[in-house]
């Protein structure tokens, strides 16, 4: 057993797709114990915010002011309202209102923000010009209104009684508060999704999900597909033959199909991730039938088995002692490669719409399919599918990775 | 000629056992359904109506044109009887069309793009599995890591990738539909056109999975046949290395081959919901509307669709098969 698992180890492929997927294990375990959000809990209005630190602006305002002198303060300032694309169609705009091309020079914001100033009139009529590009220009002139100002802005009260305003102070220019002074402050790596979920700490719990549902299939499936191997090959005749039926027939009635059809069948309210993952294992043994039948028909009449027959063992001890530890490879691979399908096979059918049902916990395939159904990928919102199939295919390779290193460890013609 | 008729005839048989039992799991397993479907499209129907007895009324039309209301023996025979005369009731969701239209309008549709994309992605897949057996080295190095990145992947990630690189960002292929959504099918160049390009992102999103999977079987399947006996024996007899390596693949393919057969149907699943990331108008879109809509006969129809489907892909191959492995010849000729 030890020089088993020496060998295992000293396989690379098996190390690195190990390593990998106890990554993923000891964060979906730790995740959790650091950052104590609840992973469903909707924290933003509205969809899709980008990932970044989030600070509160009110607790902001309130916080220790610091003076820093900055050069290049105002010239990001105005590079973060003012982009290339903009620029372009000030000079656009100011063209067509008849100054002079080459008097408009877009890299000087200065000279750019006069011309814009005084020459741009939101009423004018420029033929040709769309009614969203006239919007367009609007929106731009309202966001360009005191860029250059070397003012700070006031802080007013409202009072209570007479509804005047009253101030209560300023911020300059160079006022800076230090993050980590701010009382309210919340990072969203990840940002968040379409309902306003912070997507890291979902993605951590969908994870989790996703791996006990494939465990939990996986387990199942190998139950099912080794009782009926061991049975079919052992006992072989008429239980074979009628084992070998049934799992012929399976093999060849597309499994996604009875899937679709089961889950459809169980209705939405009963459809739990553990339902599903049970759903998934009975309908995914057939491989780890076939290949523990054909391993078993090979063992059957090997020398120490018809000894312990000889012996008087009952089939139940000739089983566990004579068989079940020569194909144990096998059926752990088997395992390995089932868990794999079934975390693929639950993406596919939360993709469908026929996941767990949607209120009580995320899982991979779900978050895919919210992403999907909010057309992240078509908006660009990259946080909210990517890092899901990053995860998914993740899992996937690392799992198939340690299945071929085993593969290779216990059959040498595969070794490089 | 006459053993090969044993082989079919066995091949047959057994493909309809299969489909009989397919049958019967599809016509069972949605009749499971706890809620009663009629009860929900009447729901959706009697909106803001008040009257209890109309509804009552809708809801007996209803169970009445839709046979639900009689016992399962009789409900499977007048479903038998349908599904014989291509008749597979009307469609809970989408009302008054009925099923076989819904169904026609789709099926097409993912034939056209699965089938070829399975067999393209399965030939270059053993190709690339061939050469890295054969070639080692560098092109082996780069290709089997790829490869198991790739098949591990699944089908709609693929998709999903594809659609942002190649749609959203560079903009050289539209992002879903079967066909551009300002035009009428027809035989212009115009349709063709954006049918075709319409085409590409599916269909290649499913060959690059399947090569990923069928490069890998292949080069484990090349290396195994390369370090055969007859390998050897041949060298030291001196017959040339291009002879010996047709030998070893065309040894090497016939695992494939059963290999397809036995995969076809997992792939055609992974498929259907690449299809449905691309809202392609084929049957994966049609089930996900069915789902939305607890559609029960469209499910019912378009899943008996896809299995058979892939029972009869699975058939073809296995007769194919037997005319490519010399033992079935030798096997049958006892």
């Amino acid at each position: 057993m030890k020089h088993t698992f020496q060998q295992v180890f000293h396989s690379g492929k098996f190390v690195f797709g190990f390593s990998i997927f106890a990554a993923i294990l000891l964060i979906v375990i730790f995740y959790p114990l650091i950052i104590k959000d609840p992973p469903l809990q909707i924290v933003g209005q509205g969809t899709f915010f980008e990932p970044g630190i989030y600070v509160s602006v009110y607790d902001s305002i309130a916080s220790t002011r610091y003076t820093l002198h900055l050069d290049d303060a105002a010239a990001k300032r105005v590079a973060s309202k003012l982009n290339e694309e903009d620029r372009l169609a000030m000079k656009e705009w100011l063209v067509k209102a008849g100054i002079p091309e080459n008097e408009i020079d877009v890299t000087d914001t200065e000279i750019l923000l006069d011309q814009w100033v005084n020459n741009y009139d939101p009423q004018k009529n420029v033929p040709g010009m769309t009614n969203a590009k006239r919007n367009y220009f609007v929106r731009l002139n309202n966001s360009l209104k005191g860029l250059l100002s070397t003012e700070g802005v006031s802080i007013a009260v409202k009072n209570a009684e007479t509804g005047v305003l009253e101030e209560t102070g300023g911020v300059k220019q160079s006022d800076y508060v230090n993050v980590s002074r701010v009382a309210s402050v919340r990072v969203l790596p990840l940002g968040t999704d379409n309902f306003g979920r912070d997507v890291l700490t979902e993605l951590v719990a969908a994870t989790r999900v996703s791996l006990q549902i494939g465990f939990v299939a996986g387990i199942i499936a190998t139950l099912i597909g080794l009782t009926l191997g061991l049975l079919a090959g052992y006992v072989g005749g008429l239980v074979d033959d009628a084992i070998m039926f049934v799992t012929n027939l399976f093999t060849v009635i597309p499994t996604f199909v009875l899937l679709i059809l089961i889950s459809f069948s169980i209705g939405q309210e009963q459809r739990g991730a553990f339902i599903i993952a049970v759903v998934i294992g009975f309908t995914s043994w057939v491989w780890t039938a076939r290949a523990v039948r054909a391993q078993v028909v090979s063992l059957r009449n090997r020398d120490h088995v018809n000894l312990s027959k000889l012996s008087g063992h009952s089939i139940g001890h000739i089983i566990l002692t004579d068989i079940l530890p020569y194909i144990a490879s096998y059926v752990v691979m088997a395992l390995i490669l089932q868990i794999s399908a079934g975390i693929l096979t639950e993406a596919g059918l939360s993709i469908l719409g026929l996941g767990p049902r949607t209120t009580e916990v995320p899982t991979l395939g779900l978050m895919m399919n919210w992403a999907m159904v909010y057309q992240a990928q078509i908006l660009g919102k990259w946080w909210a599918y990517f890092p899901v199939l990053l995860v998914i295919a993740l899992i996937t390779f690392s799992l198939n990775l340690m299945n071929t290193g085993l593969d290779q460890v216990f059959n040498p013609a595969l070794r490089d | 000629m006459k053993g090969y008729r044993k082989y079919f005839l066995n091949k047959l048989a057994w493909f309809l056992v299969t489909f009989v039992f397919a049958f019967l799991l599809n016509f069972i397993l949605p009749r499971l359904m706890p809620g009663d479907p009629v009860a929900a499209i009447v729901a959706r129907l009697a909106q803001g109506m008040t009257n209890t007895t109309g509804v009552q009324a809708i809801y007996e039309q209803y169970t009445e044109l839709f046979g639900t209301n009689k016992p399962m023996l009789e409900q499977f025979f007048l479903y038998v009887r349908n599904v014989m005369r291509g008749d597979f009731g009307f469609s809970f969701s989408q009302y008054p069309r009925s099923v076989a239209d819904v169904l026609r309008s789709s099926i097409w549709w993912t034939v056209a793009l699965q089938f070829p994309a399975i067999i393209v992605g399965w030939l270059i897949g053993n190709t690339f599995g061939a050469l890295a057996a054969y070639l080692k080295g560098g092109f082996d190095k780069v290709l089997m890591p790829v490869s198991i990145f790739v098949s591990n992947l699944p089908a709609f990630g693929m998709a999903v990738i594809l659609m942002v690189v190649f749609a959203v960002n560079l903009k050289w292929f539209p992002t879903s539909g079967g066909y551009g959504f300002d035009l009428i099918p027809s035989f212009t160049w115009a349709f063709i056109w954006s049918v075709i390009i319409h085409y590409q992102l599916p269909f290649w999103s499913i060959v690059l999975i399947a090569i990923g999977g069928q490069a890998i079987g292949m080069r484990s399947m090349a290396i195994y046949e390369l370090n055969a006996d007859y390998v050897k024996y041949s060298r030291f007899m001196g017959i040339k290395d291009r002879k010996i390596i047709g030998y070893v693949f065309r040894n090497a393919m016939l695992p494939q081959v059963t290999g397809l057969a036995l995969s076809i149907g997992t792939m055609v699943g992974g498929a259907l919901v690449a299809e449905i990331i691309f809202s392609y108008p084929g049957l994966g879109s049609t089930i996900l509307t069915a789902v939305r809509g607890q559609d029960y006969p469209l499910i019912s129809a378009a899943t008996l669709i896809i299995t058979v489907m892939v029972l009869s892909a699975n058939f073809i191959i296995e007769i194919l098969y037997g005319f490519i492995d010399p033992r079935i010849k030798a096997a049958q000729a006892d």
